[in-house]
């Protein structure tokens, strides 16, 4: 039995070893402001993000998810009816089954599909991406930082290299956050690429910061009341806990201490 | 084995004496509820309860995602979003049920390793085990299936793999896989039948929970000592139970409520740490996830699937890896006439222990192995962990039995429990 | 068990079962809620519709909340011949104007052409392109007074989308409508 754990646990050491070896990806743990239980998505930070993806990643990027409409909810965005309406009508065509014909966006409508065949959607890319692992796939990485979706998506963005090598046909970029470390998009980002009208940092470093908190939103739009419904059912229920404890003890007191 | 005496349900007025006479419903209720049950029952029987309570949120959440849910190809990924996004509360629907099959099978190992500790699977309870083994079953099936349903990456390769399990019986694999399926990969009419028995099957469980039930309550529950209930009058019955209502039930609750506080605490701060990131990623037929991992409650098999590498006569790795996995289960259903020892409860049994726990770091093991990717040492681990899990069952549980020199068990229940609750009497004096 | 004792067990249970119902309460309201219209259908209870192609003499036929509206532009001539109409010889008298609030004893809900309207000149009819009789999609430019004609069962309404002939028992009722500018018709 005792050779039988010592082999198992040695064996466990060598795939540790070995695992570690594979992935050299560096993901920043950027600090959010939606993180954590009482986390509150900042409102402006996710304005700054809209307008950075859509100065930048919208030109190859959809977001086919999203509904103009909830870039009003509060929570979110937030932005009056009104802005959401001249936004979609100024910044986008939908093409409309009805009439067959495209036409300016309205706020009922979704973002479009990406326009590059091989850009991925991004309604739901800091979800469907993990910034932190393990350690050695026990998961503990994930409970203390969080999946780290937006982490991830921050950190290629603010991960080249500038080096870059031609395969195939194609150019790549080397990433220090990418899988594989050769990414195919070629750095979106630069310093002072948009010009914010709150006056907010610009440089590189925080418009990627920005834009991420913004694709935390697409993905998980609800997660203000998911925190809310966290938050007040463990409460309720820690009181309903408490009470079940004494009523228990109450209950059970004449069986355990019989006379 | 008579069983245990207790009050029944006597029908007090006219209007119930017309009524029991026509439908003895309100017997069956009472009775059930007022079961006797063992009163030394340790905080590893809670289990029961709290997979109902399971049961009962996968049906009611699972009923109201149909509401929303779109069974196709080209659909069912949107309306997912549409129920996370667009629908009045939708997206604590969809994590409640997402989390709910996680909290489901903590429980049921919880269950089963509780019964496999306290030797509940032994006679008289042999139906009460089988049934149970059928209800897990049933519960890898309806939650692999209901896994498809999302229609993310995932879940796509998810069914191509294990779908592609079937494939590998000889000679009927292919035409079984392609029956399965629908066509020749994975598709549109796989989605569809998928979703029709993920709907369907946890009604079966209903019925299956049901009989579970009903055969206990014939035998009685087992207990930490596994000495059996008094029997031969109410007097001496009553000396060694409470009944379940309002004892069992106060104290289930209260557990139930502890576990919630956790559930609820994940759902609504973490509810993604369970799932896969890839499977938010609509599913494509053509480009495989680098990593394809299912759901945790899988992994010790999924690892026992992996472990066989190599051909054995006539038969190729790949289906003994599929027998592996699906005997490492009926292994366990065995588990009532291959564990030889008359002494029922590890509790007395020093060396059963051991072999026990190693049982259960093993699993634990397994789990970890069928996370991590073939590479390295995984597969050798993962066969040590099968071998001993298949030991465990086929040769440990019997020899032990045999050549084991185990501890004097309490007389009855009641010695038991005035031995860690010890009378007024005693202690005043 | 003194007196005393027992009523302080109660008050325990009582309260453990209460917040327990109350837990069970707050859970239910979400299960029924979930069954109204989600927000993506809401969205579509309000749409502005653009006019500016619609000549005079034509109309266009809109889905709003999953039924037909149509939105006529009219000439001076089937103004006219609505506006002729004398009020004995309709069959409904309510203009059936979600837009007219209904003032007891006043007539500024009967079922004159004005009172049917969108804008002062009569120009623009707004209405639920739906029959009052068993729900069929009347035809434009069809019928005996030169309005609408719904071909199942025969019903006739004329050039203000009255009923004047037929089965049908109410006049095609007008939505909530707006122009939000000169070319846009805001429905809901």
């Amino acid at each position: 039995m005792k050779k039988l754990l010592l082999s198992a646990i040695l064996a466990f050491g060598i795939v540790t070893t070995a695992n570690a070896e594979v992935g050299e990806t560096h993901i920043e743990d950027f600090d959010f402001s939606f993180e954590g239980p009482f986390g509150k998505f900042d409102q402006y930070q996710l304005q700054r993000g809209l307008q950075v993806y859509t100065e930048v990643c919208s030109a190859c990027h959809g977001l086919r998810q999203v509904a103009f409409r909830t870039l009003g909810d509060e929570g979110g965005p937030h932005l009056d009816y009104e802005t959401v309406k001249a936004y979609a009508a100024s910044n986008f065509e939908v093409y409309d089954a009805e009439k067959d014909e495209d036409r300016p966006a309205i706020p009922s409508d979704k973002f479009p599909e990406s326009g590059l065949e091989n850009a991925p959607d991004l309604s739901l890319m800091a979800k469907a991406r993990a910034g932190f692992h393990g350690p050695n796939g026990l998961g503990i990485n994930q409970i203390v930082k969080g999946m780290g979706g937006p982490e991830y998506i921050a950190s290629v963005l603010t991960g080249y290299t500038g080096k870059e090598k031609e395969q195939a046909g194609t150019t790549f970029y080397e990433n220090t956050a990418f899988p594989g470390g050769w990414i195919a998009m070629s750095p979106p980002l630069s310093d002072e690429l948009v010009e914010y009208a709150d006056g907010h940092n610009n440089d590189m470093y925080h418009i990627a910061e920005d834009v991420s908190a913004f694709l935390m939103w697409t993905a998980e739009p609800k997660m203000m009341a998911r925190q809310r419904l966290g938050l007040i059912s463990v409460v309720m229920l820690m009181v309903l806990g408490v009470l079940l404890y004494f009523s228990n003890k109450k209950l059970w007191r004449d069986i355990k201490r019989k006379s | 084995m008579a069983g245990i005496p207790h009050d029944h349900y006597k029908p007090k007025t006219g209007m119930q004496k017309w009524f029991h006479e026509r439908l003895p419903i309100a017997s069956l209720v009472y009775d059930t509820l007022t079961f006797p049950t063992p009163k030394n029952l340790n905080w590893m029987w809670i289990w029961g309860i709290v997979l109902t309570f399971c049961l009962a949120l996968q049906i009611i959440t699972g009923i109201i995602l149909v509401m929303h849910y779109t069974p196709h190809v080209d659909l069912a990924f949107d309306s997912v979003e549409h129920i996370m996004r667009d629908v009045n509360g939708g997206w604590a629907f969809r994590y409640l049920h997402a989390n709910g099959a996680s909290l489901f099978f903590i429980a049921v190992y919880a269950h089963i390793f509780r019964g496999l500790f306290y030797g509940s699977y032994k006679a008289p309870r042999e139906i009460t085990w089988i049934l149970g083994m059928l209800i897990y079953l049933m519960m890898m099936a309806t939650g692999f299936l209901g896994y498809v349903l999302p229609w993310g990456q995932m879940s796509f390769w998810g069914a191509t793999v294990i779908t592609g399990l079937f494939g590998a019986i000889p000679g009927v694999g292919s035409i079984l896989q392609e029956w399965l399926l629908g066509g020749p990969a994975v598709d549109n009419a796989t989605l569809n039948r998928f979703f029709s028995l993920h709907y369907l099957l946890p009604f079966v469980i209903v019925g299956l929970v049901a009989l579970h039930i009903w055969a206990f309550h014939t035998t009685g529950n087992n207990n930490p000592t596994g000495v059996e209930v008094r029997r031969k009058s109410k007097a001496e019955a009553q000396k060694d139970t409470v009944p379940f209502w309002p004892y069992y039930v106060m104290k289930d609750l209260f557990a139930l409520v502890m576990i919630m506080i956790v559930f609820m605490a994940i759902v609504g701060f973490m509810p993604n740490y369970l799932g896969h990131p890839d499977n938010y990623i609509p599913a494509n037929p053509l480009a495989t996830p680098a990593h394809i991992v299912p759901e945790w409650y899988y992994l010790p098999f999924y690892a026992i699937l992996r472990a066989i590498t190599f051909d054995v006569l006539f038969l190729d790795a790949k289906f003994l890896g599929v027998l592996a996995m699906f005997g490492s289960i009926a292994v366990m259903a065995l588990a009532p006439w291959t564990d030889t020892s008359p002494v029922r409860s590890g509790r007395y049994r020093p060396t059963f222990k051991i072999a026990f726990w190693i049982l259960g770091f093993d699993f634990m093991l397994l789990m970890w192995c069928g996370a991590q990717p073939a590479e390295g040492l995984v597969p050798l681990v993962s066969l040590i962990g099968a071998i001993y899990w298949f030991a465990y069952f086929l040769i440990i549980l019997p020899v032990l039995g045999w050549t084991e020199k185990t501890l004097p068990v309490p007389e009855t229940i009641e010695a038991d429990f005035d031995a860690h609750y010890p009378p007024k009497s005693s202690t005043v004096k | 068990m003194s007196e005393d004792k027992g009523n302080r067990r109660d008050f325990l249970y009582v309260a453990t079962a209460g917040t327990g119902a109350v837990i069970g309460g707050a859970a239910v309201w979400p299960m029924i809620n979930q069954m109204n219209p989600s927000a993506d259908v809401q969205a579509l209870s309000s749409i502005e519709v653009d006019v500016s192609d619609v000549e005079p003499g034509t109309q266009i036929t809109v889905k709003w909340l999953g039924k037909p509206v149509f939105i006529r532009r009219r000439t001076s001539e089937e103004i006219k011949a609505a506006r002729d109409v004398a009020l004995e010889d309709l069959p409904d008298v309510d203009a059936r104007n979600a837009n007219a609030s209904p003032v007891i004893g006043e007539t500024e809900t009967y079922a004159k052409d004005s009172n049917r309207s969108l804008d002062e000149t009569g120009e623009w009819l707004v209405m639920m392109g739906v029959c009052t009789h068993l729900g069929c999609v009347p035809l434009g430019d069809a019928g005996d007074f030169g309005g609408w004609f719904c071909p199942c069962h025969g019903s006739h309404y004329d050039t203000a989308g009255r009923i004047r002939k037929g089965p049908a028992p109410e006049n095609l009722p007008v939505p909530v409508a707006a122009f939000v500018d000169a070319n846009t018709i805001k429905l809901g």
